[in-house]
């Protein structure tokens, strides 16, 4: 029964990957070698759509692989089959957390993790930088320093910027309008 | 019932906008859920952020499950939960089923390149909100840094920076270096 299989292994996916939707790529190779539901190459793919469609990518990636496996019952499955740890986890957590959240040791350690939050996000923020706005290949190509820079790229991030900090009128608009206006602005000046 | 079902269309409409993942999903989280809905105070969406980087799971699934819970219950989990990955279910079959080379398609590729831009300038500006917050004192401040710097140069898990700067909340309060 494939379904139950999918649910199984996608479950075992969601309760030991711990960090995130990338966590869970060495858990999809596992998948891949042991199953021979999907090759590692659409694999590949399946990472690359994950990343270029909307939703979290560790579910995008959970409903392809489902779907490649046993089409749409399949996709639904893997996805439920990976939610579940985690849906079980933080209801227990947030049952506990609930009752000591006014315990002073809970409250000093959330006094520790909150600059931490800040913190990791920052850095996934600077890994985004990286890959949007310079051209490291580029860099290391030619040596030059302006090749450092994706042009187009660091003058679309200069006018966002305004545009969501600087003026009145367009700063409390719905991040989607900027997040749908940068991809036609990527395809029409060809990103 | 009728609040089951408003946690799963919000939700729904948090995973449709997000692209690229559980730090993608912050400033979209941080207008529809907090300052729209009012089911979470920016410094919650800190602590479900710390607390999903180290229980199992997807954070995006995470963060939706804290929220549910805290506005409804267990079944608000479950509607939230199911809310945020409907989405996907229903676009990445479309995807898979017609369009397997959808990431090559040179369109595509360029308004991602954009999107990732605005990315980053979201989560830039979703940092410098929250950053009051959560970083009250010159304490804080050093945690912060310090986990910044440290995951950008180096490999090591959140799980192991979040269960060091939980440690160190503690251990600040009872120093009384916390509020200086």
């Amino acid at each position: 029964m494939i379904l139950l299989r999918l649910f199984w292994e996608f479950f075992k996916t969601g309760l030991f990957a711990v960090g995130g939707g990338m966590a869970t790529l060495p858990f999809l190779y596992d998948i891949s070698a042991r199953t021979g539901w999907f090759t590692t190459g659409q694999l590949a793919d399946m990472i690359a759509v994950s990343e270029s469609t909307p939703g979290p990518i560790g579910v995008n990636m959970a409903t392809y692989v489902g779907f490649t496996a046993a089409g749409v019952p399949g996709a639904a499955v893997a996805t439920l089959g990976l939610v579940t740890p985690s849906v079980i986890v933080i209801l227990i957590v947030a049952r506990v957390l609930a009752a000591f959240r006014q315990n002073k040791y809970v409250d000093a350690a959330f006094y520790g993790l909150r600059p931490c939050s800040v913190g990791l996000i920052a850095a996934a923020g600077v890994l985004v930088v990286k890959v949007a706005l310079f051209c490291a290949d580029r860099y290391a190509a030619s040596g030059a320093i302006l090749d450092l820079f994706n042009g187009k790229a660091v003058a679309l991030a200069a006018l966002l910027l305004l545009f969501t900090r600087g003026v009145k009128q367009t700063k409390k608009l719905h991040p989607i309008v900027f997040i749908l206006a940068s991809a036609a602005v990527g395809v029409v000046f060809s990103f | 019932m009728k609040q089951l079902l408003e946690l799963f269309l919000a939700f729904a409409r948090v995973g449709v906008m997000t692209f690229g993942g559980g730090y993608a999903m912050l400033p979209i989280l941080e207008r529809e859920i907090v300052e729209n809905k009012g089911w979470a105070s920016h410094e919650e969406i800190m602590d479900y952020y710390a607390v999903g980087q180290c229980t199992p799971g997807v954070i995006a699934v995470n963060t939706a499950t804290f929220v549910g819970f805290r506005t409804a219950g267990a079944a608000g989990g479950i509607a939230a939960t199911l809310g945020v990955v409907f989405p996907s279910v229903v676009i990445l079959s479309l995807i898979a089923g017609v369009l397997t080379n959808f990431a090559d398609i040179p369109a595509v590729r360029s308004a991602f390149a954009g999107i990732r831009v605005c990315v980053c300038v979201l989560i830039f500006n979703a940092v410098v909100k929250l950053w009051k917050g959560a970083v009250p004192d010159k304490a804080a401040l050093c945690l912060c840094l310090a986990v910044f710097v440290l995951s950008v140069f180096l490999k090591v898990s959140p799980v192991v920076f979040v269960v060091l700067c939980a440690a160190a909340g503690i251990l600040f309060t009872r120093l009384g270096v916390r509020g200086k």
